[in-house]
């Protein structure tokens, strides 16, 4: 009976793995983080679906982005003069990158509608650089709408778990 | 071991050891940060009363409050019984602040109200002997500064020359007050001294932020094209404090002669604001946008710099916090304030267009240094061409290093007692 019921919420919440949009979006997020690490920052942009939005929030709780300050607070735009910034070769903490590692993994579907599905997640980045080896912890969440041209991200949301903190990052995108 | 520190600092140079050497770190610990007058918070910050924040002095951890009678006080965070933290969150409003040890209570102003199970206590202790320890307070325009020294000047004084310049900071909110709207906080692997000197450095900055300036619009990129300008100077303000003018035009915004064109990347703005207020408020308020046309430092650890503060906190001879302090319009209008926002994220902060390339400099110094000691750095930028200004300030280009040499006089005085 608990079985039943615990399978029954999984199938309704979690990541069905006979649900071909879930797969394809976590093949996607993984690709993405893949990219990240790899710094294809003209790659990954091309991930996105227009009209994206692609915040690394202060405050862990909000939803109201645009009335806070957040680590990033991208549109379409200012993401694409991120990834110039990136690859432009005129900025010094970029050309002095740290490399970076990570893994992302528990994923759950959160929300599915016609044409997207929310993906949850948890990501840990190891960084190096100079000596120093470091790490940081976020809980990420996905929007990745189905289109003609296959999935795009169109909301990603990092939520630092030090993000109140100071957050010491260099050079990268998470 | 005392090191000779009046030799480590001359007036067109100083010493390597100055970002190296944990003994003089020690010593600025004790005789600057823990003896002058420390930026600890915003009076909006700490808005209403039962509103605190926590800070720092030097190494000392603080409580800022607003108590009931409106009040503020800087508190030491620190039980008077065994020594715990009386408060671990960054923020907050309550009545006070209760020790989660063995639970002695303090009111807002640090005095002890309660102590649980007190029969062992008859006769031994007295409550009013034991309040939190209280810090020196006073606040001018907002900004709210503390001191462990009892004996320290007027706050009025130690400003100085730079209370004229915080005045003029203000004015940015448009007739509004200024608010804290949040802020980015980061650290670098450098002293904390690197950080200072960069306040009125603008020669660093056509090429540390060449990313950024490659991202605004050529508007933007024109405002601050510092380096060919001759309006833009630096002063030194005594006591440590200068300024330096990026944006003359912009110095005094209450002073409009009707000739600088808005920018067009805030047309969306003007148009909103002109359906409720005419066209010299939406005027002033859209000027102010980019906030103050200078950058004042104050020593020894809190800047006001276009739009925003700097606070520094020193960690360590080689470690150093930065807090990047958004500031806003205090029922403002939204649009305003979110624009603001979006300014600040682009430049600021461990993901800004700006902060990092600034973190990457610094670290290459403190790395560079270290690697030779026994040289000198040099701060000696502009003295063939510094001259007193009518207020007998020294006065240089903004690119000159003017405001570093005022900060290390001042460093030198307070670390070697004016000898
Ligand atoms: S240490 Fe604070 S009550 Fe004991
Ligand atoms: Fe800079």
């Amino acid at each position: 009976m608990a079985t039943d019921s615990l399978s029954t919420a999984l199938a309704d919440i979690g990541l069905s793995l006979d649900d071909p949009r879930a797969v394809a979006a976590v093949s996607l997020i993984w690709y993405e983080a893949h990219l990240l690490d790899a710094r294809c920052y003209e790659d990954w942009d091309a991930l996105w679906a227009e009209g994206g939005e692609y915040v690394v929030p202060i405050d862990r709780e909000t939803t109201d982005f645009a009335s806070r300050l957040n680590l990033v607070y991208d549109d379409d735009r200012m993401r694409r003069m991120r990834v110039e910034r990136l690859t432009g070769g005129l900025s010094i903490s970029a050309a002095a990158a740290a490399r970076t590692v990570r893994s992302v993994s528990r994923f759950v579907v959160t929300g599915r509608e016609q044409d997207a599905i929310e993906v949850c997640s948890a990501q840990v980045l190891v960084g190096y650089k100079r000596e120093e080896t470091f790490v940081l912890a976020a809980d990420v969440t996905h929007r990745i709408v189905f289109g003609p041209g296959g999935p795009r991200i169109s909301r990603k949301i990092v939520r630092l778990v030090n993000s109140e903190d100071t957050v010491t990052a260099s050079g990268f995108l998470l | 071991m005392t090191p000779d520190v009046s030799s480590l600092v001359e007036s067109d140079r100083v010493a390597g050891t100055l970002y190296t050497d944990p003994d003089l770190f020690e010593r600025e610990m004790d005789r600057i940060f823990h003896s002058t007058w420390v930026w600890v918070a915003h009076e909006s910050e700490i808005a209403k009363p039962g509103d605190f924040r926590t800070a720092w002095v030097g190494r000392r951890p603080v409580i800022v409050s607003r108590d009931r009678r409106g009040g503020i006080n800087v508190l030491l965070n620190r039980c008077r019984h065994r020594g715990a933290s009386v408060c671990d969150v960054p923020k907050g409003n309550g009545n006070g602040f209760t020790c989660p040890y063995h639970a002695w209570s303090y009111a807002l102003d640090g005095t002890l109200r309660g102590i649980p199970y007190p029969e062992g206590y008859e006769d031994v202790v007295e409550k009013k002997d034991l309040p939190l320890q209280r810090l020196k307070v006073a606040s001018y325009a907002g900004m709210i500064f503390a001191s462990f020294n009892d004996d320290i000047e007027p706050l009025e004084d130690f400003l100085g020359g730079a209370r004229l310049w915080i005045d003029r900071f203000m004015k940015q909110g448009a007739g509004y007050p200024i608010k804290v709207q949040g802020e980015h906080r980061f650290r670098f692997n450098g002293n904390w001294k690197i950080q200072l000197e960069n306040t009125t450095d603008w020669y660093h900055f056509p090429i540390v932020h060449r990313s950024w300036m490659s991202s605004v619009d050529a508007e933007t990129a024109s405002m601050l094209s510092i380096m060919t300008d001759e309006t833009a100077v630096t002063h030194a303000l005594g006591n440590g404090h200068s300024v330096s003018v990026s944006v003359a035009e912009h110095v005094d915004l209450d002073v409009d002669d009707g000739t600088e064109k808005l920018q067009d990347r805030f047309s969306h703005i003007v148009e909103e604001l002109s359906k409720d207020l005419p066209p010299e408020r939406v005027r002033r308020i859209v000027r102010s946008l980019h906030g103050a046309g200078f950058n004042l430092n104050l020593f020894p650890n809190v800047a006001m710099s276009m739009a925003f503060f700097r606070v520094l906190r020193p960690l360590s001879v080689a470690e150093t916090e930065i807090r990047h302090v958004a500031l806003g319009l205090e029922g403002g209008p939204e649009i305003v304030n979110r624009e603001r926002l979006r300014i600040h994220e682009h430049f600021q902060g461990p993901f800004g267009f700006g902060s990092p390339d600034d973190a990457e400099a610094w670290n290459r110094v403190q790395r560079g240094v270290t690697g030779g000691t026994d040289m000198p750095i040099l701060v000696n930028r502009g003295l063939g061409r510094e001259k007193p200004n009518d207020l007998g300030q020294p006065t240089s280009h903004a690119t000159d290093e003017t405001g570093m040499r005022e900060a290390y006089a001042m460093w030198k005085r307070m670390m070697t007692d004016g000898n």
